[in-house]
Protein backbone atom coordinates (compact mmCIF):
# COMPACT_ATOMS: atom_id res chain seq x y z
CA UNK A 1 0.00 0.00 0.00
CA UNK A 2 1.52 3.47 -0.78
CA UNK A 3 -1.18 5.45 0.79
CA UNK A 4 -2.14 6.18 4.32
CA UNK A 5 -4.80 4.91 6.02
CA UNK A 6 -5.57 8.72 6.52
CA UNK A 7 -5.15 9.73 2.96
CA UNK A 8 -7.34 6.15 1.90
CA UNK A 9 -10.09 7.52 4.24
CA UNK A 10 -10.21 11.43 3.51
CA UNK A 11 -10.49 10.30 -0.61
CA UNK A 12 -13.13 7.64 0.20
CA UNK A 13 -14.87 10.67 2.73
CA UNK A 14 -14.52 13.28 -0.85
CA UNK A 15 -15.95 10.83 -2.76
CA UNK A 16 -19.05 9.75 -1.02
CA UNK A 17 -19.72 13.60 -1.12
CA UNK A 18 -20.05 13.47 -4.41
CA UNK A 19 -22.48 12.98 -6.92
CA UNK A 20 -20.18 9.75 -8.21
CA UNK A 21 -17.49 9.04 -6.68
CA UNK A 22 -15.21 9.73 -9.38
CA UNK A 23 -16.21 13.13 -9.10
CA UNK A 24 -13.59 13.37 -6.35
CA UNK A 25 -10.50 12.21 -8.62
CA UNK A 26 -8.82 15.32 -9.13
CA UNK A 27 -8.95 16.28 -5.32
CA UNK A 28 -7.68 12.63 -4.59
CA UNK A 29 -4.66 13.21 -7.22
CA UNK A 30 -4.13 16.72 -6.03
CA UNK A 31 -4.18 15.38 -1.86
CA UNK A 32 -1.59 12.45 -3.07
CA UNK A 33 0.42 15.19 -4.84
CA UNK A 34 0.65 17.46 -2.47
CA UNK A 35 2.41 15.47 -0.11
CA UNK A 36 4.67 13.42 -2.50
CA UNK A 37 5.36 16.56 -5.01
CA UNK A 38 4.01 13.46 -7.94
CA UNK A 39 1.21 11.36 -8.47
CA UNK A 40 3.38 7.82 -8.77
CA UNK A 41 1.36 4.69 -10.33
CA UNK A 42 1.32 2.78 -7.15
CA UNK A 43 -0.92 6.19 -5.76
CA UNK A 44 -2.43 6.62 -8.81
CA UNK A 45 -3.64 2.58 -8.84
CA UNK A 46 -5.03 3.05 -5.80
CA UNK A 47 -6.79 5.88 -6.00
CA UNK A 48 -8.50 4.65 -9.16
CA UNK A 49 -9.32 1.50 -7.04
CA UNK A 50 -11.44 3.54 -4.37
CA UNK A 51 -12.95 5.63 -6.65
CA UNK A 52 -13.87 2.54 -8.91
CA UNK A 53 -12.22 4.32 -11.98
CA UNK A 54 -9.57 1.62 -13.95
CA UNK A 55 -6.33 2.92 -13.73
CA UNK A 56 -6.21 4.02 -17.31
CA UNK A 57 -9.33 6.47 -17.06
CA UNK A 58 -7.61 7.97 -14.07
CA UNK A 59 -4.47 8.14 -16.03
CA UNK A 60 -6.44 9.76 -19.23
CA UNK A 61 -7.49 12.49 -16.38
CA UNK A 62 -4.70 12.67 -14.75
CA UNK A 63 -2.75 13.28 -17.82
CA UNK A 64 -5.37 15.69 -19.24
CA UNK A 65 -4.15 18.49 -16.67
CA UNK A 66 -1.04 20.17 -16.92
CA UNK A 67 -0.50 20.62 -13.42
CA UNK A 68 -0.95 17.23 -12.19
CA UNK A 69 2.66 15.94 -12.19
CA UNK A 70 2.72 12.36 -12.79
CA UNK A 71 7.08 12.15 -12.94
CA UNK A 72 8.94 13.88 -10.06
CA UNK A 73 9.57 17.78 -9.49
CA UNK A 74 11.82 19.59 -7.88
CA UNK A 75 11.23 21.13 -4.20
CA UNK A 76 9.82 24.25 -6.26
CA UNK A 77 7.99 24.37 -9.00
CA UNK A 78 8.70 27.91 -11.53
CA UNK A 79 5.77 28.46 -13.55
CA UNK A 80 6.31 30.87 -16.06
CA UNK A 81 4.03 32.54 -18.12
CA UNK A 82 4.33 32.07 -21.78
CA UNK A 83 0.88 33.77 -23.16
CA UNK A 84 0.57 37.04 -25.36
CA UNK A 85 1.02 39.92 -22.92
CA UNK A 86 3.79 38.38 -21.32
CA UNK A 87 5.39 37.17 -24.96
CA UNK A 88 5.25 41.22 -25.41
CA UNK A 89 6.54 42.25 -22.42
CA UNK A 90 9.84 39.87 -22.66
CA UNK A 91 9.19 36.87 -20.91
CA UNK A 92 12.27 35.36 -23.10
CA UNK A 93 14.65 37.03 -21.37
CA UNK A 94 12.82 36.57 -18.24
CA UNK A 95 12.93 32.78 -18.74
CA UNK A 96 16.25 32.04 -19.48
CA UNK A 97 17.45 34.29 -16.67
CA UNK A 98 15.06 32.00 -14.41
CA UNK A 99 17.16 28.61 -16.19
CA UNK A 100 20.60 30.29 -15.56
CA UNK A 101 20.11 31.30 -12.16
CA UNK A 102 18.03 28.21 -11.39
CA UNK A 103 20.45 25.43 -13.24
CA UNK A 104 16.87 24.10 -14.62
CA UNK A 105 16.34 23.51 -18.40
CA UNK A 106 12.73 24.91 -19.16
CA UNK A 107 10.90 21.54 -18.82
CA UNK A 108 13.08 19.90 -16.58
CA UNK A 109 14.41 20.13 -13.09
CA UNK A 110 18.22 21.55 -11.67
CA UNK A 111 20.26 18.87 -10.94
CA UNK A 112 20.37 19.63 -7.32
CA UNK A 113 16.16 18.72 -7.39
CA UNK A 114 15.69 22.15 -6.52
CA UNK A 115 13.92 23.78 -9.06
CA UNK A 116 11.49 22.56 -11.75
CA UNK A 117 10.89 25.14 -14.62
CA UNK A 118 7.79 24.99 -16.29
CA UNK A 119 6.18 27.05 -18.98
CA UNK A 120 2.44 28.19 -18.10
CA UNK A 121 -0.45 29.67 -20.28
CA UNK A 122 -1.44 32.81 -19.31
CA UNK A 123 -1.53 33.61 -15.75
CA UNK A 124 -4.63 36.43 -15.63
CA UNK A 125 -2.20 38.84 -14.48
CA UNK A 126 -1.17 40.57 -17.70
CA UNK A 127 -1.64 43.90 -16.86
CA UNK A 128 1.79 43.29 -14.20
CA UNK A 129 3.40 41.40 -17.22
CA UNK A 130 6.09 39.44 -17.20
CA UNK A 131 4.61 37.19 -14.25
CA UNK A 132 5.50 34.10 -12.69
CA UNK A 133 4.45 31.12 -10.09
CA UNK A 134 7.08 29.73 -7.69
CA UNK A 135 5.47 27.40 -6.07
CA UNK A 136 1.95 29.51 -4.37
CA UNK A 137 3.43 32.53 -5.04
CA UNK A 138 2.71 34.87 -7.96
CA UNK A 139 5.55 37.73 -8.38
CA UNK A 140 4.39 40.35 -10.86
CA UNK A 141 6.36 42.45 -13.72
CA UNK A 142 9.72 40.23 -13.02
CA UNK A 143 13.06 41.53 -14.64
CA UNK A 144 15.99 39.15 -15.90
CA UNK A 145 17.96 41.23 -13.49
CA UNK A 146 15.70 40.14 -10.68
CA UNK A 147 14.99 36.81 -11.40
CA UNK A 148 18.29 35.08 -9.27
CA UNK A 149 16.92 37.01 -6.05
CA UNK A 150 13.24 36.12 -6.83
CA UNK A 151 14.77 32.16 -6.61
CA UNK A 152 16.70 32.92 -3.71
CA UNK A 153 13.60 32.87 -1.25
CA UNK A 154 13.19 29.30 -2.37
CA UNK A 155 15.52 27.16 -0.49
CA UNK B 1 -21.15 54.30 -11.36
CA UNK B 2 -19.12 51.34 -10.38
CA UNK B 3 -21.61 48.63 -9.20
CA UNK B 4 -19.12 45.87 -9.88
CA UNK B 5 -15.93 47.02 -8.42
CA UNK B 6 -16.97 50.36 -6.68
CA UNK B 7 -17.09 48.54 -3.16
CA UNK B 8 -13.23 47.01 -3.59
CA UNK B 9 -11.08 47.97 -0.98
CA UNK B 10 -7.96 49.98 -2.44
CA UNK B 11 -5.98 47.76 0.03
CA UNK B 12 -5.93 44.77 -2.09
CA UNK B 13 -7.94 42.83 0.73
CA UNK B 14 -11.33 41.69 -0.07
CA UNK B 15 -14.46 42.96 1.42
CA UNK B 16 -15.49 42.00 4.74
CA UNK B 17 -18.90 40.52 4.94
CA UNK B 18 -19.78 42.80 7.06
CA UNK B 19 -19.01 45.89 4.88
CA UNK B 20 -20.33 44.19 2.04
CA UNK B 21 -23.89 43.77 4.13
CA UNK B 22 -23.52 47.39 5.04
CA UNK B 23 -23.46 48.51 1.78
CA UNK B 24 -26.62 46.54 1.06
CA UNK B 25 -25.00 43.62 0.36
CA UNK B 26 -27.06 40.24 0.22
CA UNK B 27 -30.65 42.48 0.29
CA UNK B 28 -31.13 41.16 -3.09
CA UNK B 29 -31.10 37.83 -1.82
CA UNK B 30 -33.53 39.29 0.92
CA UNK B 31 -35.52 40.56 -1.68
CA UNK B 32 -35.87 37.70 -4.30
CA UNK B 33 -36.18 35.01 -1.92
CA UNK B 34 -39.24 37.27 -0.22
CA UNK B 35 -41.39 39.07 -3.04
CA UNK B 36 -40.38 37.04 -5.97
CA UNK B 37 -40.75 33.91 -7.85
CA UNK B 38 -38.28 32.75 -10.21
CA UNK B 39 -39.70 33.14 -13.28
CA UNK B 40 -39.90 37.16 -12.38
CA UNK B 41 -36.37 36.79 -11.37
CA UNK B 42 -35.62 35.37 -15.25
CA UNK B 43 -37.63 38.32 -16.59
CA UNK B 44 -36.16 40.70 -14.53
CA UNK B 45 -32.77 39.59 -15.60
CA UNK B 46 -34.29 39.03 -19.43
CA UNK B 47 -35.39 43.11 -19.33
CA UNK B 48 -31.83 44.00 -18.17
CA UNK B 49 -30.19 43.19 -21.42
CA UNK B 50 -27.36 41.45 -19.90
CA UNK B 51 -24.97 40.04 -22.17
CA UNK B 52 -22.21 36.57 -20.86
CA UNK B 53 -19.39 38.46 -20.06
CA UNK B 54 -17.63 35.02 -20.51
CA UNK B 55 -16.90 36.03 -24.62
CA UNK B 56 -19.77 34.88 -26.35
CA UNK B 57 -22.67 37.98 -25.24
CA UNK B 58 -25.19 35.17 -25.09
CA UNK B 59 -28.15 36.68 -23.61
CA UNK B 60 -28.52 35.30 -19.39
CA UNK B 61 -31.86 35.21 -18.66
CA UNK B 62 -32.73 33.63 -22.01
CA UNK B 63 -30.52 31.28 -21.85
CA UNK B 64 -31.88 30.85 -18.05
CA UNK B 65 -35.65 30.32 -19.76
CA UNK B 66 -34.22 27.18 -21.72
CA UNK B 67 -34.14 25.18 -17.87
CA UNK B 68 -37.14 23.16 -18.00
CA UNK B 69 -39.41 24.45 -15.16
CA UNK B 70 -42.09 23.25 -13.63
CA UNK B 71 -42.69 20.03 -11.06
CA UNK B 72 -42.05 17.07 -13.79
CA UNK B 73 -38.83 18.84 -14.65
CA UNK B 74 -35.74 16.97 -13.80
CA UNK B 75 -33.97 17.05 -10.94
CA UNK B 76 -31.24 18.28 -9.00
CA UNK B 77 -30.45 20.96 -10.93
CA UNK B 78 -26.97 22.87 -11.19
CA UNK B 79 -25.31 26.29 -11.32
CA UNK B 80 -21.77 26.50 -12.46
CA UNK B 81 -19.75 29.91 -12.18
CA UNK B 82 -16.86 30.11 -14.67
CA UNK B 83 -13.84 30.86 -13.02
CA UNK B 84 -11.50 29.15 -15.09
CA UNK B 85 -10.12 32.52 -16.82
CA UNK B 86 -7.27 31.35 -19.26
CA UNK B 87 -7.82 33.54 -21.90
CA UNK B 88 -4.54 34.72 -22.52
CA UNK B 89 -4.46 38.22 -22.20
CA UNK B 90 -7.41 38.18 -19.96
CA UNK B 91 -7.72 39.34 -16.19
CA UNK B 92 -10.80 40.71 -15.04
CA UNK B 93 -12.01 37.63 -12.88
CA UNK B 94 -9.58 37.32 -11.01
CA UNK B 95 -10.16 40.99 -9.11
CA UNK B 96 -14.11 40.16 -8.66
CA UNK B 97 -13.59 36.96 -7.58
CA UNK B 98 -10.47 38.64 -5.35
CA UNK B 99 -11.78 41.81 -4.72
CA UNK B 100 -15.84 41.37 -3.22
CA UNK B 101 -15.94 37.09 -3.39
CA UNK B 102 -19.54 37.85 -1.45
CA UNK B 103 -21.03 39.74 -4.43
CA UNK B 104 -20.68 36.23 -6.88
CA UNK B 105 -21.99 34.14 -3.53
CA UNK B 106 -24.87 36.59 -4.02
CA UNK B 107 -25.41 36.29 -7.72
CA UNK B 108 -24.86 32.80 -7.66
CA UNK B 109 -27.50 32.49 -5.49
CA UNK B 110 -29.55 34.42 -6.94
CA UNK B 111 -29.30 32.76 -10.26
CA UNK B 112 -29.62 29.32 -8.75
CA UNK B 113 -33.13 30.35 -7.47
CA UNK B 114 -34.26 31.41 -10.74
CA UNK B 115 -33.44 28.34 -12.24
CA UNK B 116 -34.33 26.36 -8.84
CA UNK B 117 -31.04 24.86 -8.53
CA UNK B 118 -29.96 22.77 -5.40
CA UNK B 119 -26.30 22.60 -6.09
CA UNK B 120 -24.08 25.63 -7.21
CA UNK B 121 -20.16 24.95 -8.35
CA UNK B 122 -17.30 27.49 -8.36
CA UNK B 123 -14.66 25.75 -11.20
CA UNK B 124 -11.69 28.14 -10.23
CA UNK B 125 -8.71 27.31 -12.34
CA UNK B 126 -5.34 26.52 -9.38
CA UNK B 127 -3.35 29.16 -10.21
CA UNK B 128 -6.06 31.79 -8.58
CA UNK B 129 -4.51 31.02 -5.08
CA UNK B 130 -5.22 33.79 -3.00
CA UNK B 131 -9.31 34.06 -5.04
CA UNK B 132 -9.29 30.14 -3.94
CA UNK B 133 -8.83 31.17 0.05
CA UNK B 134 -11.01 33.71 0.10
CA UNK B 135 -13.68 32.41 -1.63
CA UNK B 136 -13.28 29.63 1.10
CA UNK B 137 -13.93 31.99 3.79
CA UNK B 138 -16.42 33.48 2.14
CA UNK B 139 -18.25 30.80 1.43
CA UNK B 140 -18.17 29.55 5.40
CA UNK B 141 -19.20 32.88 6.03
CA UNK B 142 -21.95 33.00 3.85
CA UNK B 143 -23.09 29.55 5.20
CA UNK B 144 -22.84 31.04 9.23
CA UNK B 145 -25.07 33.86 8.00
CA UNK B 146 -27.59 31.53 6.96
CA UNK B 147 -27.25 32.67 2.96
CA UNK B 148 -26.29 29.31 2.01
CA UNK B 149 -27.22 25.96 3.03
CA UNK B 150 -30.92 24.70 4.33
CA UNK B 151 -34.09 26.72 4.10
CA UNK B 152 -32.57 29.65 3.14
CA UNK B 153 -34.44 32.31 4.55
CA UNK B 154 -37.41 29.60 5.70
CA UNK B 155 -38.05 30.10 1.96
CA UNK B 156 -38.06 26.10 1.63
CA UNK B 157 -35.53 25.95 -0.77
CA UNK B 158 -31.67 25.09 -0.17
CA UNK B 159 -28.63 25.52 -1.83
CA UNK B 160 -25.47 23.66 -1.73
CA UNK B 161 -22.12 25.52 -3.21
CA UNK B 162 -18.97 24.41 -3.79
CA UNK B 163 -15.51 25.36 -4.95
CA UNK B 164 -13.68 22.70 -7.07
CA UNK B 165 -10.16 24.20 -7.91
CA UNK B 166 -8.76 22.87 -11.35
CA UNK B 167 -5.66 21.61 -12.63
CA UNK B 168 -4.94 23.61 -15.70
CA UNK B 169 -6.13 23.32 -19.39
CA UNK B 170 -7.73 26.25 -21.45
CA UNK B 171 -10.41 23.86 -22.64
CA UNK B 172 -11.68 23.64 -19.10
CA UNK B 173 -13.15 27.00 -19.25
CA UNK B 174 -15.51 26.01 -22.36
CA UNK B 175 -18.69 25.12 -20.70
CA UNK B 176 -19.20 21.40 -21.78
CA UNK B 177 -15.69 20.26 -21.44
CA UNK B 178 -15.89 21.67 -17.57
CA UNK B 179 -18.85 19.88 -17.35
CA UNK B 180 -17.15 17.11 -17.83
CA UNK B 181 -14.03 17.80 -15.93
CA UNK B 182 -16.58 18.20 -12.83
CA UNK B 183 -17.42 14.83 -12.91
CA UNK B 184 -14.16 13.85 -13.15
CA UNK B 185 -13.73 12.86 -16.85
CA UNK B 186 -11.17 14.32 -19.09
CA UNK B 187 -12.10 18.35 -20.51
CA UNK B 188 -13.08 17.48 -24.13
CA UNK B 189 -16.32 18.95 -24.88
CA UNK B 190 -19.84 17.54 -25.67
CA UNK B 191 -21.76 17.42 -28.80
CA UNK B 192 -24.26 20.04 -28.92
CA UNK B 193 -27.36 19.69 -28.63
CA UNK B 194 -28.40 18.64 -26.07
CA UNK B 195 -26.94 21.83 -24.38
CA UNK B 196 -26.60 22.35 -20.91
CA UNK B 197 -29.68 23.84 -19.60
CA UNK B 198 -31.65 20.73 -20.71
CA UNK B 199 -28.79 18.31 -19.40
CA UNK B 200 -25.77 19.37 -18.21
CA UNK B 201 -24.00 17.38 -15.01
CA UNK B 202 -24.89 14.20 -14.85
CA UNK B 203 -27.50 14.43 -17.34
CA UNK B 204 -29.14 17.29 -15.45
CA UNK B 205 -30.74 20.99 -16.37
CA UNK B 206 -26.99 23.38 -15.61
CA UNK B 207 -26.52 26.45 -16.19
CA UNK B 208 -22.78 27.89 -16.39
CA UNK B 209 -21.90 31.28 -16.36
CA UNK B 210 -19.06 33.83 -16.41
CA UNK B 211 -17.87 35.28 -13.30
CA UNK B 212 -18.45 38.88 -14.27
CA UNK B 213 -21.88 37.66 -15.27
CA UNK B 214 -22.78 36.61 -12.03
CA UNK B 215 -21.33 39.48 -10.20
CA UNK B 216 -23.96 41.60 -12.09
CA UNK B 217 -26.91 40.23 -10.40
CA UNK B 218 -27.44 41.15 -7.67
CA UNK B 219 -27.56 45.04 -8.69
CA UNK B 220 -29.85 44.05 -11.30
CA UNK B 221 -32.23 42.38 -8.68
CA UNK B 222 -31.62 45.42 -6.16
CA UNK B 223 -31.88 48.10 -8.69
CA UNK B 224 -34.05 46.59 -11.77
CA UNK B 225 -33.61 46.61 -15.50
CA UNK B 226 -34.19 49.88 -16.24
CA UNK B 227 -31.54 51.51 -13.50
CA UNK B 228 -29.39 48.41 -15.56
CA UNK B 229 -29.45 49.41 -18.90
CA UNK B 230 -29.09 53.39 -18.27
CA UNK B 231 -25.66 52.31 -17.41
CA UNK B 232 -24.72 51.22 -20.71
CA UNK B 233 -23.77 54.18 -23.69
CA UNK B 234 -25.06 52.34 -26.33
CA UNK B 235 -26.74 49.29 -27.43
CA UNK B 236 -25.27 47.23 -24.37
CA UNK B 237 -26.64 47.53 -20.83
CA UNK B 238 -24.63 47.76 -18.00
CA UNK B 239 -21.08 48.55 -17.36
CA UNK B 240 -18.52 46.13 -18.26
CA UNK B 241 -14.47 45.48 -16.88
CA UNK B 242 -12.25 46.73 -19.56
CA UNK B 243 -8.03 45.65 -19.50
CA UNK B 244 -5.23 46.88 -21.18
CA UNK B 245 -1.98 44.91 -21.50
CA UNK B 246 1.18 45.39 -23.77
CA UNK B 247 3.52 48.12 -23.98
CA UNK B 248 0.63 50.71 -22.94
CA UNK B 249 1.76 53.34 -20.31
CA UNK B 250 -0.58 52.72 -17.72
CA UNK B 251 -1.46 48.60 -18.06
CA UNK B 252 -4.90 47.80 -15.89
CA UNK B 253 -8.65 47.21 -15.21
CA UNK B 254 -10.94 49.72 -15.77
CA UNK B 255 -15.08 49.14 -15.12
CA UNK B 256 -16.61 51.59 -17.40
CA UNK B 257 -19.91 51.93 -18.90
CA UNK B 258 -20.45 49.27 -21.52
CA UNK B 259 -19.62 51.18 -25.06
CA UNK B 260 -16.67 53.39 -24.17
CA UNK B 261 -14.71 53.45 -27.27
CA UNK B 262 -11.08 51.54 -27.45
CA UNK B 263 -9.52 54.68 -28.06
CA UNK B 264 -11.00 55.93 -24.26
CA UNK B 265 -9.53 52.45 -22.80
CA UNK B 266 -5.67 52.49 -24.51
CA UNK B 267 -5.22 56.70 -24.91
CA UNK B 268 -7.21 57.73 -21.63
CA UNK B 269 -7.10 54.93 -19.57
CA UNK B 270 -3.94 53.40 -20.30
CA UNK B 271 -2.36 56.44 -20.85
CA UNK B 272 -1.54 55.89 -24.82
CA UNK B 273 1.32 53.42 -25.66
CA UNK B 274 5.30 53.81 -24.06
CA UNK B 275 7.48 56.45 -25.29
CA UNK B 276 8.55 56.07 -28.88
CA UNK B 277 5.98 53.52 -29.31
CA UNK B 278 3.04 53.63 -32.22
CA UNK B 279 -0.10 51.51 -31.53
CA UNK B 280 -0.16 49.27 -34.69
CA UNK B 281 -2.96 46.98 -33.68
CA UNK B 282 -4.91 45.22 -30.96
CA UNK B 283 -6.56 42.52 -29.92
CA UNK B 284 -10.18 43.77 -28.01
CA UNK B 285 -11.01 40.99 -25.96
CA UNK B 286 -8.66 38.61 -25.43
CA UNK B 287 -6.31 36.15 -27.62
CA UNK B 288 -8.89 34.33 -29.65
CA UNK B 289 -10.51 37.63 -30.92
CA UNK B 290 -9.74 39.37 -34.36
CA UNK B 291 -6.98 42.37 -34.77
CA UNK B 292 -8.22 45.39 -35.09
CA UNK B 293 -6.23 47.86 -36.63
CA UNK B 294 -4.76 51.31 -35.03
CA UNK B 295 -7.20 52.96 -37.75
CA UNK B 296 -10.22 51.30 -35.75
CA UNK B 297 -9.54 52.96 -32.50
CA UNK B 298 -12.67 54.67 -31.93
CA UNK B 299 -14.77 51.38 -32.13
CA UNK B 300 -17.27 51.12 -29.18
CA UNK B 301 -16.49 48.74 -26.86
CA UNK B 302 -20.44 46.66 -27.21
CA UNK B 303 -20.99 43.56 -28.49
CA UNK B 304 -22.37 44.35 -32.01
CA UNK B 305 -20.29 46.93 -32.53
CA UNK B 306 -17.27 44.99 -31.97
CA UNK B 307 -18.56 42.88 -34.19
CA UNK B 308 -19.53 44.97 -37.19
CA UNK B 309 -15.63 46.43 -37.00
CA UNK B 310 -14.86 42.44 -37.74
CA UNK B 311 -13.59 41.18 -34.35
CA UNK B 312 -15.33 40.54 -30.96
CA UNK B 313 -16.26 42.03 -27.50
CA UNK B 314 -14.47 38.77 -25.88
CA UNK B 315 -13.87 38.99 -22.68
CA UNK B 316 -12.88 43.16 -22.86
CA UNK B 317 -9.49 42.93 -21.91
CA UNK B 318 -7.48 44.14 -24.75
CA UNK B 319 -3.62 43.43 -26.00
CA UNK B 320 -1.93 46.41 -27.64
CA UNK B 321 0.54 45.18 -30.23
CA UNK B 322 3.34 48.15 -30.55
CA UNK B 323 5.57 49.24 -34.09
CA UNK B 324 8.55 47.78 -32.49
CA UNK B 325 7.07 44.04 -31.70
CA UNK B 326 6.80 41.51 -34.36
CA UNK B 327 3.28 40.80 -35.95
CA UNK B 328 3.86 37.55 -37.07
CA UNK B 329 5.95 36.58 -33.71
CA UNK B 330 3.16 37.63 -31.60
CA UNK B 331 0.84 36.03 -34.02
CA UNK B 332 3.39 32.36 -33.65
CA UNK B 333 2.77 33.11 -29.57
CA UNK B 334 -1.05 33.04 -29.97
CA UNK B 335 -0.82 29.60 -32.47
CA UNK B 336 1.49 27.99 -30.33
CA UNK B 337 -1.10 28.77 -27.55
CA UNK B 338 -4.18 27.35 -28.95
CA UNK B 339 -1.98 24.21 -30.86
CA UNK B 340 -1.32 23.04 -27.16
CA UNK B 341 -4.25 23.70 -25.44
CA UNK B 342 -6.09 21.94 -28.40
CA UNK B 343 -8.04 18.55 -26.86
CA UNK B 344 -6.94 16.75 -30.04
CA UNK B 345 -10.78 15.96 -30.34
CA UNK B 346 -11.13 17.09 -34.31
CA UNK B 347 -8.73 16.82 -36.71
CA UNK B 348 -8.72 20.39 -38.26
CA UNK B 349 -7.94 21.81 -34.68
CA UNK B 350 -5.61 18.74 -33.80
CA UNK B 351 -3.42 18.79 -36.89
CA UNK B 352 -4.47 22.70 -38.58
CA UNK B 353 -3.30 24.33 -35.29
CA UNK B 354 0.11 22.47 -35.14
CA UNK B 355 0.69 22.86 -38.92
CA UNK B 356 -0.34 26.74 -38.54
CA UNK B 357 2.47 27.06 -35.33
CA UNK B 358 5.18 24.99 -37.24
CA UNK B 359 4.79 27.20 -40.66
CA UNK B 360 4.73 30.74 -38.18
CA UNK B 361 7.86 29.30 -36.53
CA UNK B 362 9.74 28.51 -39.99
CA UNK B 363 8.18 32.28 -41.15
CA UNK B 364 9.79 34.10 -38.05
CA UNK B 365 12.86 32.04 -37.96
CA UNK B 366 13.79 33.23 -41.66
CA UNK B 367 12.85 29.79 -43.21
CA UNK B 368 9.65 30.33 -44.56
CA UNK B 369 8.64 30.30 -48.56
CA UNK B 370 6.11 32.35 -49.92
CA UNK B 371 3.54 29.75 -50.70
CA UNK B 372 3.30 29.53 -46.71
CA UNK B 373 1.90 32.27 -46.59
CA UNK B 374 -1.35 31.10 -48.77
CA UNK B 375 -1.66 27.81 -47.00
CA UNK B 376 -1.52 30.00 -43.27
CA UNK B 377 -4.80 31.55 -45.05
CA UNK B 378 -6.22 27.90 -45.93
CA UNK B 379 -5.97 26.50 -42.56
CA UNK B 380 -7.28 29.76 -40.63
CA UNK B 381 -10.60 29.03 -43.01
CA UNK B 382 -10.40 25.43 -42.59
CA UNK B 383 -11.07 26.12 -38.82
CA UNK B 384 -14.18 28.12 -39.15
CA UNK B 385 -17.08 27.64 -36.96
CA UNK B 386 -19.17 24.44 -37.38
CA UNK B 387 -16.03 22.20 -38.57
CA UNK B 388 -15.44 21.66 -35.19
CA UNK B 389 -16.64 20.59 -31.92
CA UNK B 390 -16.50 23.46 -30.00
CA UNK B 391 -14.58 27.26 -30.38
CA UNK B 392 -11.33 26.89 -29.18
CA UNK B 393 -10.83 26.28 -33.22
CA UNK B 394 -12.83 29.47 -34.86
CA UNK B 395 -10.98 31.16 -32.09
CA UNK B 396 -7.76 30.10 -32.95
CA UNK B 397 -8.36 30.93 -36.41
CA UNK B 398 -9.55 34.72 -35.55
CA UNK B 399 -6.25 36.49 -34.60
CA UNK B 400 -4.29 34.66 -37.84
CA UNK B 401 -6.97 35.47 -40.66
CA UNK B 402 -7.17 38.98 -38.85
CA UNK B 403 -3.08 39.53 -39.10
CA UNK B 404 -3.05 37.83 -42.63
CA UNK B 405 -5.13 40.90 -43.78
CA UNK B 406 -3.78 43.43 -41.67
CA UNK B 407 -0.13 42.68 -41.67
CA UNK B 408 0.08 40.61 -44.86
CA UNK B 409 3.49 42.93 -45.49
CA UNK B 410 5.58 41.74 -42.46
CA UNK B 411 4.42 38.40 -43.44
CA UNK B 412 6.13 38.43 -46.80
CA UNK B 413 8.60 40.32 -45.48
CA UNK B 414 9.82 37.59 -43.54
CA UNK B 415 10.12 35.68 -46.56
CA UNK B 416 11.89 37.54 -48.65
CA UNK B 417 14.18 39.32 -46.33
CA UNK B 418 14.64 35.65 -44.83
CA UNK B 419 15.05 36.72 -41.45
CA UNK B 420 12.83 39.04 -38.89
CA UNK B 421 12.70 42.44 -39.76
CA UNK B 422 12.00 43.30 -35.66
CA UNK B 423 14.69 40.95 -34.46
CA UNK B 424 16.68 43.68 -33.34
CA UNK B 425 13.68 45.10 -31.05
CA UNK B 426 15.35 42.78 -28.68
CA UNK B 427 17.83 45.44 -27.82
CA UNK B 428 15.96 47.84 -27.68
C1 LIG C 1 -11.78 27.00 -25.27
C2 LIG C 1 -12.75 27.83 -24.49
C3 LIG C 1 -12.39 28.32 -23.24
C4 LIG C 1 -13.27 29.07 -22.49
N1 LIG C 1 -12.88 29.54 -21.26
C5 LIG C 1 -13.74 30.28 -20.53
C6 LIG C 1 -13.37 30.77 -19.24
O1 LIG C 1 -12.26 30.53 -18.76
N2 LIG C 1 -14.28 31.50 -18.54
C7 LIG C 1 -15.52 31.77 -19.04
O2 LIG C 1 -16.32 32.41 -18.36
N3 LIG C 1 -15.90 31.33 -20.24
C8 LIG C 1 -15.04 30.59 -21.00
N4 LIG C 1 -15.46 30.12 -22.22
C9 LIG C 1 -16.85 30.38 -22.63
C10 LIG C 1 -17.78 29.31 -22.01
O3 LIG C 1 -17.84 28.20 -22.89
C11 LIG C 1 -19.19 29.80 -21.78
O4 LIG C 1 -19.67 30.32 -22.97
C12 LIG C 1 -19.31 30.87 -20.73
O5 LIG C 1 -18.76 30.45 -19.51
C13 LIG C 1 -20.75 31.21 -20.52
O6 LIG C 1 -20.88 32.25 -19.61
P1 LIG C 1 -21.53 33.67 -19.97
O7 LIG C 1 -22.75 33.42 -20.81
O8 LIG C 1 -21.83 34.25 -18.65
O9 LIG C 1 -20.48 34.43 -20.72
C14 LIG C 1 -14.56 29.37 -23.00
C15 LIG C 1 -14.91 28.91 -24.27
C16 LIG C 1 -14.02 28.15 -25.01
C17 LIG C 1 -14.44 27.67 -26.36
S1 LIG D 1 -12.05 22.45 -31.61
FE1 LIG D 1 -10.09 21.73 -30.77
S2 LIG D 1 -10.31 22.00 -28.57
FE2 LIG D 1 -12.40 22.08 -29.43
S3 LIG D 1 -13.14 19.97 -29.36
FE3 LIG D 1 -12.15 20.20 -31.35
S4 LIG D 1 -10.03 19.49 -31.00
FE4 LIG D 1 -10.92 19.88 -28.99
S1 LIG E 1 -0.14 36.77 -20.64
FE1 LIG E 1 1.11 36.38 -18.89
S2 LIG E 1 -0.24 36.79 -17.26
FE2 LIG E 1 -1.53 37.00 -19.01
Amino acid sequence: MSLTKEERQAIAQEAARMPSPRAACLDALRLVQERRGHVPDDALREVASILGMSEAELDAVATFYNLIFRRPVGRHVVLVCESVSCWIMGCERLREALSRASGAPRGGTSPDGRFTLLPIQCLGDCDHAPALMVDEDLHREATPEGAASILARYP
Amino acid sequence: MKPLTGLIPRSGDALPLADYAAAGGYQAVRKALGEMTPSEIIQVVKDSGLRGRGGAGFGTGLKWSFVPAGPDAPRPRHLVANADEMEPGTFKDRLLLEGNPHQLLEGMILASYAIQAEHAWIFLRWEYRLAARRLRAAIAEAAAAGWLGRDILGSGWSLDLRLHVSAGRYMCGEETGLLNALEGRRATPRAKPPFPQASGLWGRPTVVQNVETLCNIPHIVARGPAWFRSLGRGADAGTKLYGASGKVRRPGLWELPMGVTAREVIEGHAGGMREGLRLRGFLPGGASTDFLSAGQLDVAMEFDAVALAGSRLGTGTIVALDDRTCPVGMVLNLETFFAQESCGWCTPCREGLRWAADLLSALESGHGRPEDVETLAELAASLAPGSTYCALAPGAAEPLQSALLLFGDDFRRHVTDGRCPYSLRAAA
